[in-house]
């Protein structure tokens, strides 16, 4: 470890460039670089699943990739109908799903 | 409904999708809806450069094609709340755009936003002739060099015939972004003036981007320029260059790095 790093008071543009570069370069070699496919099946099965209890559109479903040094996060937002909705009231209308 | 502008050039590596990424953002710093699309299917980049590419699900070729809707499509700035990118794909090659398919996004996108800027990729293959086919307007991106200036005028000609707006008879609004300026070979005569690139191609001036250390560092961190360094010179210049696309009279200068003067004003704008 260089010892000034220490002093350092937040990285140079350029080791952020690299970072970005790594984590982008290593999804991108290892899948045929678009999670499309996936994400549009993931979506059908999740309507599938949460349709079985509640009414929803399927433009209603937003499923989201995010994409760190090793790790995917998958976030799924799903827009309850107002009405009918099942939850009590006080409840956010949006279901986050990390 | 929407203004849609092509940033093109003919030439690779003059400064397209710098520009989009700064002007876009420009653009949307005061609130008007704006989406930025990246036409350079197989090699995109301008994901990059705004910094959302770990956020990049669906793509143009997906919506083109139907497998996705354009709002599954867009990613929304993390700084600028009313920015939004419909990023280019990756992995298929540039005949999977299709002219209708592009025409229904556009019209679809011009009723949803104030501002739709396109990146056009280098060229003048399909990406190219798609990005520019049904703009408004077009920003015509040059370096003060020989290579760049005449594949500009090149593209001149074809905004000038293969868009829909000179195909119903009407003139293409052109403007000139010139980038990587450097007031020091300028002065000392080993760079093209500006004065005679805008003699040789003939259409109005809307900027004069320096070189600038910025330029790299704001797409080192994956920001536009104008947010990443506002007060930059490079981002004082996307600034204007923002407002006269808007509208607004004002005469075009070059920024000063640091200090906010300005030391020449170029009152001569070709016709």
């Amino acid at each position: 470890m260089n010892p000034f790093s220490f002093f350092a008071r937040k990285p140079s543009t350029a080791s952020v460039a690299h970072e970005r570069l790594k984590i982008l370069l290593s999804h991108e070699r290892m899948s045929d670089g678009g999670d499309g496919t996936l994400i549009a099946q993931l979506k059908e099965d999740i309507l599938i699943a949460v349709g079985k209890r509640i009414n929803i559109e399927a433009d209603k479903v937003r499923v989201e990739m995010e994409r760190d040094n090793g790790i995917a996060i998958l976030g799924i937002d799903i827009e309850l109908p107002a009405k009918e909705s099942p939850l009590a009231a006080g409840y956010e209308p949006h279901l986050k799903a990390g | 409904m929407a203004t849609v502008i092509v940033v093109t050039s003919g030439k690779g590596g003059v400064g397209k999708t710098t520009s989009t990424a700064a002007l876009a953002a420009a653009l949307a710093a005061n609130g008007d809806r704006v989406c930025a699309i990246d036409f350079d299917v197989g090699l995109r980049n301008l994901d990059l450069v705004m910094g959302a590419e770990r956020r990049v699900v669906f793509d143009l070729v997906n919506v083109v094609r139907g497998e996705a809707k354009i709002q599954q499509a867009l990613v929304r700035d993390k700084r600028l709340d009313s920015l939004y990118l419909l990023p280019a794909s990756q992995t298929r090659d540039k005949d999977a755009l299709t002219e209708d398919g592009v025409a229904s996004v556009i019209s679809e996108l011009r009723s949803n936003f104030d501002w739709v800027i396109c990146d056009s990729p280098a060229g003048i293959e399909r990406g190219a002739s798609l990005a520019m086919r049904f703009a408004d307007k077009a920003v015509v991106v040059s370096n003060p060099e020989v290579s760049s200036v005449r594949d500009c005028d090149r593209i001149i000609g074809l905004l000038d015939s293969k868009t829909e707006v000179a195909e119903r008879g009407e003139n293409m609004p052109k403007h000139l972004l010139i980038t990587r300026y450097d007031r020091a070979r300028a002065k000392t005569g080993d760079m093209l003036p500006v004065e005679d690139i805008l003699d040789i191609l003939s259409i109005p001036l809307i900027g004069i981007v320096p070189e600038s250390k910025e330029v790299l560092r704001a797409s080192n961190i994956g920001a536009p320029v104008t947010i990443a360094s506002e007060d930059s010179a490079p981002a004082k210049a996307y600034q204007q260059a923002a407002k006269r696309l808007e509208g607004a009279e004002i005469p075009v200068t070059i920024p000063n790095e640091g200090t906010g003067l300005f030391n020449k004003i170029f009152r001569r704008r070709a016709a």
